[in-house]
């Protein structure tokens, strides 16, 4: 039997213009703090731009803001929730797609976006309609059927996007998710990106392509658990004096 | 003389070609680096030439022996990085060290020198589980592993995927001390700017490599006249671009567009600026560029019509 619960929003923060918003964010693995008192807040519907070398702490503060760990101290609204107390409906209202894991492989294009709606509880006849519409808007109507191992990468990655975005998240966590990938695909990729943020839809993503980094509203670097630099592309080359994102990340973490 | 032979090359899993009649040669002493992206069929072509995977079809020989039937030879005189992490996670980092040399019936003392400057950095972590270390850590032990038996040659497969722009930075200068070593290197990367730090770079994608060449006389190569300029929406320009009628390819690089004009700019250039004018584009720094290597990418498959993606 299934036991229906009543509808009630408890989102607080409704009319808030953020859809992150973190304060003191910390993590500690032991004696080794990985996360060290972030804070920052991302506009609904901006693009955020996640960047940090390896092991700087951005995999700990993101599977802390996809509610997946529980931070140390600090806490964080996500999509109005609580990070805390509301970890389950923080998960119902993003989404994420990551380079390492998107995909079955041995299921067809439609059975992984079937199989990833229904987690999501999207109703079957709505989530047909979804779907469809998803794989006109790849071109890929004609390939429903065609098993996951067998597609290109570039359609993979484009096709786990949007199978991330079916269940219409108000953010989506986008962890690499171009690595890996030939120019002209990334650069299909980062359409995609576009025309969710244009729709309303928050984009918290991470990239080691520099270039990438230029798309962002805007832009923060991770150093040793630490954000010390956030702010527009243009205003962090301004702030170091220099011409590329690529240069900012190299002075900010060398020094 | 070649170190590495390569004719006619062709491996399929089922119904997957992943290598297509590739061939090509690489000369002592230099960097030849295989770029693509991803399934491009970068990793096969190293299982081949590292003797771990038999071709169906072509020949490959390494210092002249054929990866067929003379691959313990040849075994002896190559390194190979592979793709995925693949030392003794449950391993100290000096055990796995002294396992490769031993393997290999050298010792770590024997080549010392030849690994010095990175396992100075792995030195505090000696005694650490190799499957405990971070990701760039891992990597620099996966190299000195691969380099303790001095080969002659050294295969590296994706070395810097997923790795941060200074480690990558920092990885490349390791690769240029290794040359001058005189040690052969072939490796693959998916990003485009670390091809110009190859003596020759192969563009593979689905399988053949589309163009090979030094990275100088690609960029020589290039077909077209690039333009670069500055908007506030690159994002509204690109979909008003589909409609602009003109003969060229347009991508977003960074903060700017480039234009690949595949007509004389004198008069593509004005033709050009009328359309952004009249679409009331505002745009500034309008001018024509060097293209560099990812340039080039686009340009060729591009043009290639390329539908199959």
């Amino acid at each position: 039997m299934k036991i229906r619960i009543p509808f009630i929003s408890q989102r607080s923060h409704q009319e808030s213009p953020y859809s992150i918003e973190v304060q003191e964010l910390t993590k500690c693995f032991g004696n080794f703090t990985a996360v060290n008192h972030i804070n920052f807040n991302v506009r609904k519907g901006e693009i955020f731009g996640f960047l940090g070398a390896n092991g700087a702490g951005k995999t700990t503060a993101i599977r802390m803001l996809c509610s997946l760990l529980q931070p140390t101290s600090g806490s964080a609204r996500i999509a109005g929730y609580d990070l805390t107390t509301q970890p389950k409906l923080i998960k119902k209202h993003i989404g994420y797609m990551s380079q390492k894991f998107s995909l079955y492989d041995d299921l067809t294009i439609y059975e992984n976006m079937q199989f990833f709606g229904t987690i999501y509880g999207i109703p079957r006849r709505e989530l047909k309609d979804r779907i469809y519409a998803s794989l006109e808007q790849l071109n890929l109507q004609d390939k429903s059927n065609a098993l996951v191992y067998s597609i290109p990468l570039g359609w993979k990655q484009k096709l786990a996007f949007s199978t991330a975005m079916l269940h219409r998240p108000e953010i989506v966590f986008l962890d690499e998710p171009t690595s890996g990938v030939d120019p002209i695909v990334r650069r299909e990729f980062w359409n995609l990106i576009y025309e969710a943020a244009s729709q309303g839809v928050t984009i918290f993503v991470t990239t080691h392509y520099m270039d990438e980094a230029e798309y962002c509203g805007r832009v923060s670097i991770m150093s040793n658990g630490q954000l010390k630099l956030i702010g527009t592309p243009t205003e962090l080359k301004e702030e170091m004096g220099v011409n590329t994102i690529e240069e900012v990340f190299v002075k900010f973490v060398e020094r | 003389m070649s170190v590495i032979r390569v004719e006619n090359l062709s491996k399929s899993y089922g119904k997957v070609k992943a290598l297509r009649q590739v061939g090509f040669e690489v000369a002592e002493g230099e960097i030849f680096g295989v770029v693509g992206p991803d399934g491009a069929g970068k990793s096969t072509l190293f299982n081949i030439l590292t003797t771990l995977l038999l071709p169906d079809t072509g020949n490959a020989y390494v210092f002249d022996k054929d990866i067929r039937k003379d691959y313990l030879e040849i075994r002896k005189h190559i390194g190979y990085l592979p793709g995925t992490f693949s030392l003794y996670p449950d391993l100290t980092v000096e055990e796995n060290l002294i396992f490769f040399a031993t393997m290999y019936q050298s010792s770590i003392r024997d080549n010392m020198v030849l690994i010095k400057p990175i396992w100075k950095q792995l030195l505090p972590f000696k005694k650490r589980f190799a499957g405990k270390l971070s990701g760039g850590m891992k990597q620099k032990l996966a190299l000195c592993c691969a380099l303790i038996h001095k080969p002659s040659l050294l295969f590296l497969d994706e070395p810097t995927t997923g790795v941060d722009p200074v480690s990558r930075k920092e990885f490349w200068e390791i690769l240029r001390s290794i040359k001058n070593q005189g040690i052969t290197v072939v490796v693959s990367t998916p990003y485009m700017d670390e091809a110009t730090l190859c003596d020759r770079i192969a563009l593979l994608q689905e399988g053949a490599f589309i163009k090979m060449d030094s990275p100088a006389n690609i960029i020589n190569g290039f077909q077209g006249n690039l333009v670069t300029l500055q908007t506030e929406d690159i994002f509204s320009l690109l979909n008003l671009m589909q409609h602009c009628g003109l003969n060229c390819t347009f991508y977003p690089y960074g903060e700017h567009l480039h234009v690949i004009f595949y007509d004389s700019l004198e008069t593509a250039l004005p033709k050009f600026e009328v359309f952004l004018q009249e679409n009331n584009v505002t745009y500034q720094d309008i001018r024509q560029i060097d293209p560099n290597i990812e340039d080039c990418f686009i340009s060729i498959v591009e043009k290639g019509g390329d539908a199959s993606r």
